[in-house]
């Protein structure tokens, strides 16, 4: 684990850059990953996106699928694809301040 | 005298550090479920970790494209030892059936899409979708017998452009 100043704050990351600790995250340091990932600005869907997978992860306790992403978060695969081209799951993770995705789907 | 310049050695191994992949063309030749997956998977998995992905189809492995034979594939339940199925017992009419029923639930409950629906996924994804020529060609096929994704038909040449600068992965 490394420490990132990420917003002003110094937050505890794994080696890819995911928070560990997802209680840490706001809004701020989501912009702040998204712009660090090529990302910017964060639009209304992208929020969508970031919403439906942080909101899933803290109840479910694992991060939806892409299948599941395309189908229940309100935003379809293409889209997804669009709005974060270097993988939609993995980003939207990131950005969420959730672990990666562990799953192969 | 800079403390951030890397020794000769240093830059050597630095220089031969290998580079991440950013893309691959996966090759399905066989029309088993078993053989499908594998290189469906691998093409999902590439295209959600940000590579390019192929997908080139060929022999049997059109099946999984092949709009009338899609949602038919089945696990091979003779020759195939690692199913632990006996050999007698695999030749039973229904058993490829049954096995397949079987293993699909199972991949529903891991959020594994059934074929039709997983191309639908990775065409979406933006994986392109090709198949063989010579393989068309023989089973006298035309475009028209295949999903709506597919980006075309192309000659084993025209294959080797395509997946030019990336990994080539056989299934």
């Amino acid at each position: 684990m490394t420490t990132m100043t990420l917003a002003s704050k110094d937050l505890e990351v794994d080696a890819e850059g995911f928070l560990a600790h997802a209680e840490q995250w706001d809004e701020s340091v989501a912009r702040a990953i998204a712009k660090d990932a090529g990302i910017e600005p964060l639009t209304d869907r992208h929020w969508l996106v970031i919403k439906f997978m942080r909101e899933r992860f803290l109840t479910a306790g694992t991060a939806p699928s892409i299948r599941t992403l395309g189908k229940e978060s309100g935003v379809p695969i293409k889209e997804l694809y669009q709005l974060f081209p270097k993988g939609p799951a993995k980003l939207a993770a990131k950005i969420g301040g959730i672990p990666k995705p562990k799953g192969c789907i | 005298m800079t403390t951030t310049a890397l020794a000769p050695e240093e830059l050597l191994l630095e220089q031969r550090k290998p580079e991440g992949i950013t893309k691959v063309s996966i090759i399905v030749s066989k029309g088993t479920l078993e053989g499908i997956y594998p290189g469906l998977i691998m093409a999902n998995g590439a295209r959600m970790e940000g590579i390019d992905a192929n997908l080139f189809f060929t022999f049997f492995g059109m099946d999984a494209i092949t709009k009338r034979k899609m949602d038919k594939v089945k696990v091979a339940t003779v020759g195939n030892p690692a199913l632990g199925v006996s050999a007698l017992l695999g030749i039973i009419p229904g058993m490829s059936a049954f096995v397949t029923r079987q293993m699909a639930k199972k991949m529903e409950e891991l959020d594994i899409p059934p074929i039709p629906e997983f191309i639908q996924l990775i065409a979406d994804s933006g994986a392109k979708l090709y198949a063989c020529k010579a393989s068309v060609d023989m089973f006298g096929l035309t475009q028209e017998d295949f999903v709506d994704t597919l980006e075309g038909i192309l000659t084993v040449g025209e294959f080797y452009e395509k997946a030019a600068g990336g990994q080539i992965i056989f299934t």
